[in-house]
């Protein structure tokens, strides 16, 4: 059996390591385009901040880890994928042949239109290579724009600042993280970050981008050193033109992991999988999603039948020492009710939202300990009985639902 | 052969032994706050119940880690945070369905519960065997395992 991955992010890599644990003879290739080690973005926030060296950012420790597990990562770039003659094709001119293909391509930073965003000057975050561009430039007491403040955004955020650059950040939405939580928790990032001595502008664009800094909308002026962009991704899917496979945001897959193709399988930031929460398809570009969908898409790759039950979409942030989440529907379903808990004054949030008696989803600030929890509750679709209403009138008894609803009392 | 902790609900008298037992030998204080292990209180039951990770088998915690940092000691089984790899990202916080792995904002890492290496503290403290330290194959545990980890299992 010839398995051949394409790419050596987090899905790529749990897929062939889950696929060697399940198949000891079977030929296990990796073909990444980047000329790293297989490295986790996430953790280059932790290299801009001086925590870890460009080493730290590797997915697995030992340098053999890969040989010893016979699993071949080469360096190389896919262009085309001819499904029926089951071989992909190089950029370098070469090809390579499978029985059984995992597109594991991951997404790659979007940028909006604006006039100067290809400057020499902006750079998104995204790749090593970006952050030693932004480890070079942005020293501390540069000024640092930063545009978007969603998700990864904001963990940018909390790099730069770290770093002691003189920070501003522009979001067009009407608040930071727009996609994953209210205007409550939102607002509060918004003051808290203030009261830390960012700059934060939200509910404008930018027009302009040159040298010097940026122009906003309201041709509000910040000179900049140096500019990053972290406005939103998109599924690397360009090289499957001309495959048949099907693509939407991202290339659609069944609960099997598998295309509309045969022997053609798709997992990670490149896959538009099952959510948890809709029962829709969905593309939920982060990392605990990318390593499930590796595990389960290797299940299937190798003939056993796994269903797969959807991933839950889930973020935690630091922002400069304060902590934010959210969990699956966090902004609620149609007919549900809402428990919160809106404490500014203490740097506390709160919001539950419920569907019948069971959790469906949750944002939270300045919880720290237990989190995991609204995970569980949400995932295991506990039914919550008499505590639904106690933790309407009192979210944070959380643990005590928990226990009190599972075995353990 | 492994051993796991059994915890007994229903012999907890709510003393918080283990608490301090659990911070003195992690962080030398004795202080609940920084233990790994926590009771929970219900008052209107006068009950209480010990709660701290499984070491469940999916170990959520560990497939999440972006780089490596959780890993299996092959003497208890336990998932173990290594610091030195531990970049403080908080993702395997809200993987844990069962919310057994905390920030320490001190340290900028994670805690959980490692079994000290064999001998875990919070056991040798309790003073009513609510806690104790079993062989992982007495059935007891199985079931509890099995009950906390089903429809968690990421497929059908
Ligand atoms: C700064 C930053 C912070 C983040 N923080 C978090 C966080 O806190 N929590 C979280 O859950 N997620 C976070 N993420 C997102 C997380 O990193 C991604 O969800 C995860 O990397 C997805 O893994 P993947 O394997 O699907 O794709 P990737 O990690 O993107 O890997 C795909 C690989 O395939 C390669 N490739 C693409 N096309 C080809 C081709 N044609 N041929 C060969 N190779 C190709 C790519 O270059 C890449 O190396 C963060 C991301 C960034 C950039
Ligand atoms: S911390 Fe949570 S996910 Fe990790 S082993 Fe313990 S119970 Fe399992
Ligand atoms: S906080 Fe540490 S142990 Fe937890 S996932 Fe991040 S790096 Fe791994």
């Amino acid at each position: 059996m010839q398995y051949l991955i394409i790419g050596a992010g987090p899905a790529g890599v749990t897929a062939a390591e889950t696929l060697r644990r399940l198949d000891a003879d079977a030929t296990i290739r990796i073909i990444g385009d980047e000329p790293e080690p297989p490295y986790s973005r996430m953790a280059i926030p932790y290299l801009l901040m001086d925590n870890i060296a460009e080493q730290g950012t590797h997915l697995r420790e030992h340098g053999n880890h890969f040989a010893d597990l016979r699993i071949d990562v080469t360096r190389g770039r896919v262009e085309q994928v001819d499904a029926a003659g089951h071989r992909v094709r190089l950029q370098d001119g070469g090809s390579l042949s499978y029985d059984s293909l995992l597109i594991a391509t991951g997404s790659s930073p979007v940028h909006p239109p604006i006039p100067g965003i290809d400057g020499p000057n902006v750079t998104s975050c995204w790749t090593l290579a970006d952050a030693r561009r932004i480890l070079a430039g942005a020293r501390s007491g540069s000024r640092v724009v930063l545009i978007g403040a969603g998700f990864i955004g904001s963990i940018v955020l909390e790099a730069l600042a770290q770093r002691g650059v003189q920070l501003s950040v522009v979001e067009q939405g009407e608040r930071m993280v727009p996609r994953m939580m209210g205007p409550e928790a939102g607002g509060m990032l918004k003051r808290w970050c203030e009261s830390k001595g960012v700059s934060v502008y939200t509910g404008i664009g930018v027009s302009s981008i040159d040298a010097g800094g940026v122009t906003l909308a309201d041709d509000t002026r910040l000179e900049a050193d140096l500019v990053i962009t972290a406005t939103g991704v998109k599924s690397n899917v360009g090289f499957l033109e001309g495959s048949g496979v099907k693509v939407d945001q991202g290339v659609l897959i069944d609960r099997h992991f598998r295309t509309n193709v045969a022997d053609v399988y798709a997992a990670g930031d490149v896959a538009q999988g099952l959510d948890f929460s809709t029962g829709d398809y969905a593309v939920h570009a982060i990392q605990p999603t990318a390593t499930d969908h590796g595990h389960i898409a290797a299940l299937n790759m190798s003939g056993q039948a796994a269903e797969y039950e959807g991933s839950l979409n889930m973020n935690v942030l630091d922002t400069l020492g304060l902590l934010s989440c959210s969990f699956g529907r966090w902004d609620g379903v149609a007919g549900g009710e809402h428990a919160e808990l809106y404490a500014p004054d203490d740097w506390r949030y709160l919001s539950l939202q419920f569907d019948g008696d069971r959790l469906v989803g949750a944002n939270a600030v300045g919880l720290s300990q237990h989190v995991g929890i609204l995970r569980g509750l949400i995932q295991r679709r506990t039914p919550l009985g008499e505590w639904k209403e106690r933790l309407m009138r009192d979210p944070t008894r959380l643990m005590e639902a928990y226990l009190a609803t599972t075995q353990v009392i | 052969m492994q051993r796991a902790l059994h915890i007994d609900p229903k012999k907890c008298t709510g003393c918080l032994q283990c608490e301090m037992a659990c911070s003195y030998e992690k962080d030398g204080v004795f202080n609940p706050s920084k233990s790994r292990i926590k009771v929970f209180t219900f008052h209107h039951e006068g009950r209480f119940a010990p709660y701290t990770c499984t070491q469940c088998a999916e170990a959520w915690c560990q497939k999440a880690c972006p780089v490596e940092a959780i890993q299996i000691d092959a003497a208890t089984g336990a998932k173990v945070i290594v610091d030195a790899r531990c970049v403080g990202c908080k993702v395997c916080t809200i993987a844990c369905p069962f919310g057994t792995v905390n920030y320490n904002s001190v340290t900028g890492k994670v805690i959980k519960c490692d079994l000290c290496g064999g001998d875990p503290a919070c056991a040798s403290a309790c003073p009513t065997a609510a806690i104790t330290y079993v062989d992982a194959d007495w059935t007891g545990i199985d079931k509890m395992r099995a009950y906390a980890e089903q429809s968690l299992a990421g497929t059908a």
